[in-house]
């Protein structure tokens, strides 16, 4: 399949191919395997993850740092927040995305209102944390609500509210900004998709009668459907290790404790932990990159 | 098109039109007010909301005006030749009200000088009328420096890390004590370690190599699995792109290890390192489909030509990959631009844009002014380089997607 000049020494592909080989040896497969060997560690690194058990308390032997990222109070509070974000989040995106996608597609403004939507993608986590911490900013000393928000509530005639440190709805305003985040990302994807539909069909249907209602959700939808699972997935993905947000806005405080976050506070007090919190992140996120490849790939073969 | 099936499909489509200004409106508003606020002195950010700057504020002491001296004097005090109240060496002889009063109680042409309406009879009150309305005339004067609305000062606040009571600039000027024992006042204070000038340079140092290197390494082994023959192509191609899954979070302790028993903890070159690494599983991927995709007989004539391998990479395949290498270099440059948790990790002493923004953070929310100076530079490259190569940007972000 290759032309057959292309035949040379032994030596010479191995060249081209030893600095990509040699960083990624060291810098991806080594910290794969060192990662997993010290998630069976204790604290110090040195002994084995057993000598954290306690007398008469339930000890998973080697395996205890793992009884600490699936069963600690800490460490289910983050699963379960993370959960959250799983179910509320990613729907949250994915739709938004879709209606940016299928609004902008009938205007004349196309390329300005996608740039806008887009434009979070842009700019850093940290950033965005930043802007969103100001409109979520109380005022809480008696002086002029400065947030955005506080300040609508108050002209409205409410209270103001502690957007970020109040536990019933913290969770949900650092969503919101995982939305603002994203939702053009999916909305730039779900538009290829959109665009690449074949017009006759679309044209053929609407001869036919079929209001747009119904060619939205009888034609549109099963077609585009690879691709909103893509979409689905990669988001799935961003989600389980999202970290830069709550750790910008929250430090994971008031109950907003993500996986990531747990991970990162506990890198220095207690590698063991935090390396077996690591493991557990890319144990449950194989599957759905794997899944990703494989679609990617299908997608692909059929262009 | 008939104007009138024009307009018809204008209004048909107006609920669409609205929905879609609606949400592009809210989805802009919060980094405007970002933007707004940054520009804005630190007492007016703490003394109302950054939308009130469309509102036209008051002066103080404007409306007295108004209601006494507008009539005559014009509503920029100019109206009158013979008594210009804009001129300052006029207003100057006015410091205070009971200096002005006993102009206004005398009768000009044998008319009192206020009567519709007439200032109060009692003095005391007439002078509290008054003293607002004096302010005012410094201001309408130019005599008093009106407090600018919109300030630049935010941003060198926020360039040199100054956290002092009042700004850098001022405090400068003042030569203000604890200002001068952190910062000499001049241009070597760009240099701060605290400051988001260095942060900058910081940044641009990290980014530029941890594009250029993966980028490089990726086209030469792309190379090599596309036109080359060797034994066990295909599964080292399958490893390496496999390799995408690994998440950033699973190589950073061992590396961190690494790099202080090799004593290049928080270096540059390890922080170069570390990116190249984790950004060459992807970058290998996207080059090997473009590289491969080039056109067969162009190899095979410069083969024939008696040109190497080397010299087809060079001249041929680097030059005709540019498309791919420009969405590659921008994706992974925006990538380690906006990084944070690689950059707090490796590189602890030379803060990047990012950490530097975090350090700047006040849990009580007191420093608005310079946080959003601050988060709005690290915003500048990452804007430049969005608007101008969207096409890219975004083709890049595409196929990186499935990236772990």
């Amino acid at each position: 399949m290759l032309p057959t000049i292309t035949r040379q020494g032994r030596l010479i592909p191995w060249l081209y191919l030893a600095p990509a080989l040699v960083i990624m040896l060291i810098f991806v497969v080594f910290p794969v395997f060192n990662t997993i060997s010290l998630s069976l560690k204790d604290k110090t690194s040195t002994r084995s993850a057993e000598v954290s058990c306690v007398a008469g308390e339930p000890c998973w032997g080697k395996l205890e740092n793992y009884r600490y990222a699936l069963t600690n109070p800490e460490m289910t509070q983050a699963l379960r927040n993370n959960a959250r974000w799983l179910i509320l989040m990613v729907p949250g995106t994915v739709i938004v995305g879709l209606l940016f996608a299928l609004l902008a597609d009938r205007v004349p403004y196309e390329s300005l209102a996608k740039s806008i939507i887009f434009m979070p993608m842009a700019i850093s986590f940290v950033g965005a944390g930043v802007i969103w911490r100001f409109v979520y900013h109380i005022e809480s000393g008696g002086g002029e609500q400065i947030g955005l928000l506080n300040a609508l509530l108050v002209r409205l005639g409410a209270s103001p509210v502690a957007f970020l440190s109040n536990p019933a709805i913290n969770n949900y305003a650092l969503m919101v900004v995982g939305v603002w985040l994203w939702a053009g990302f999916c909305m730039t994807v779900l538009s290829a998709a959109i665009k690449g539909l074949p017009s006759e069909v679309l044209e053929a249907a609407r001869v036919d009668g079929t209001n747009e209602w119904q060619l939205f959700w009888r034609i549109m939808l099963p077609m585009i459907a690879p691709t909103l699972l893509v979409v689905t997935t990669t988001m799935v993905i961003n989600v389980l290790k999202i970290f830069d947000i709550v750790f910008v806005m929250t430090g994971g405080n008031f109950g907003t404790e993500v996986i990531a976050n747990r991970m990162f506070k506990l890198i220095v007090t207690d590698t063991g932990r935090s390396m077996a919190i690591a493991v557990l992140l890319i144990v449950l996120t194989i599957p759905l990159v794997l899944f990703n490849v494989y679609r990617f790939r299908l997608q692909e073969r059929e262009e | 098109m008939k104007p009138f099936s024009r307009l018809n499909h204008i209004l048909r489509n107006l609920p669409v039109h609205l929905a879609l200004i609606i949400m592009c409106l809210l989805w802009i508003l919060p980094t405007l007010g970002l933007f707004v606020t940054s520009f804005r002195s630190r007492e007016a950010v703490r003394a109302s909301g950054w939308w009130t700057i469309l509102q036209r504020e008051q002066q103080p002491g404007q409306a007295g005006y108004e209601t006494y001296c507008a009539s005559c004097h014009g509503p920029r005090g100019d109206a009158l030749a013979e008594a210009d109240l804009s001129d300052p060496a006029l207003i100057a002889k006015y410091p205070r009200a009971n200096r002005l009063l006993p102009v206004l109680k005398q009768e000009i042409n044998g008319m009192p000088h206020l009567s519709d309406p007439a200032l109060p009879e009692n003095p005391k009150d007439a002078l509290d009328t008054l003293t607002p309305i004096v302010t005012y005339l410094q201001t309408l004067s130019g005599e008093s420096d009106q407090t600018a609305r919109l300030t630049l000062r935010n941003y060198a606040d926020a360039l040199v890390g100054y956290k002092g009571t009042q700004d850098y600039i001022t405090d400068c000027q003042q030569g203000t004590a604890s200002a001068l024992a952190k910062f000499r006042c001049d241009a070597s204070d760009l240099l701060n370690p605290e400051g988001m000038g260095r942060a900058f340079i910081n940044t641009l140092i990290v980014a530029i190599p941890s594009t250029i290197l993966p980028v490089f390494f990726a086209a030469l082994a792309a190379y090599a699995f596309a036109w080359m023959d060797f034994k066990g192509r295909q599964w080292l191609f399958a490893i390496l792109v496999g390799l995408q899954i690994v998440p950033l979070q699973m190589t950073l302790v061992p590396i961190a290890r690494l790099y202080v028993s090799l004593g290049m903890a928080d270096t540059f070159l390890g922080i170069w390192l570390f990116h190249t690494g984790f950004g060459l599983p992807y970058a290998i991927y996207l080059m090997r489909n473009f590289i491969g995709g080039l056109p067969r007989e162009m190899f095979e004539s410069a083969y024939i030509d008696g040109a190497n391998h080397w010299l087809v990479f060079l001249r041929m395949v680097l030059p005709l990959s540019l498309p791919a290498i420009a969405s590659l270099g921008i994706f992974q440059f925006l990538w380690v631009w906006n990084d944070f948790l690689v950059a707090k990790v490796f590189l602890a002493t030379h803060p990047v844009l990012t950490v530097q923004v975090t350090n700047l953070i006040d849990p009580r929310g007191g420093n608005w002014h310079i946080l959003t100076g601050a988060a709005f530079l690290s915003f500048i490259i990452p804007m430049i380089v969005f608007f101008a190569f969207q096409r890219y940007f975004v083709r890049g972000l595409l196929a990186g997607s499935v990236k772990g």
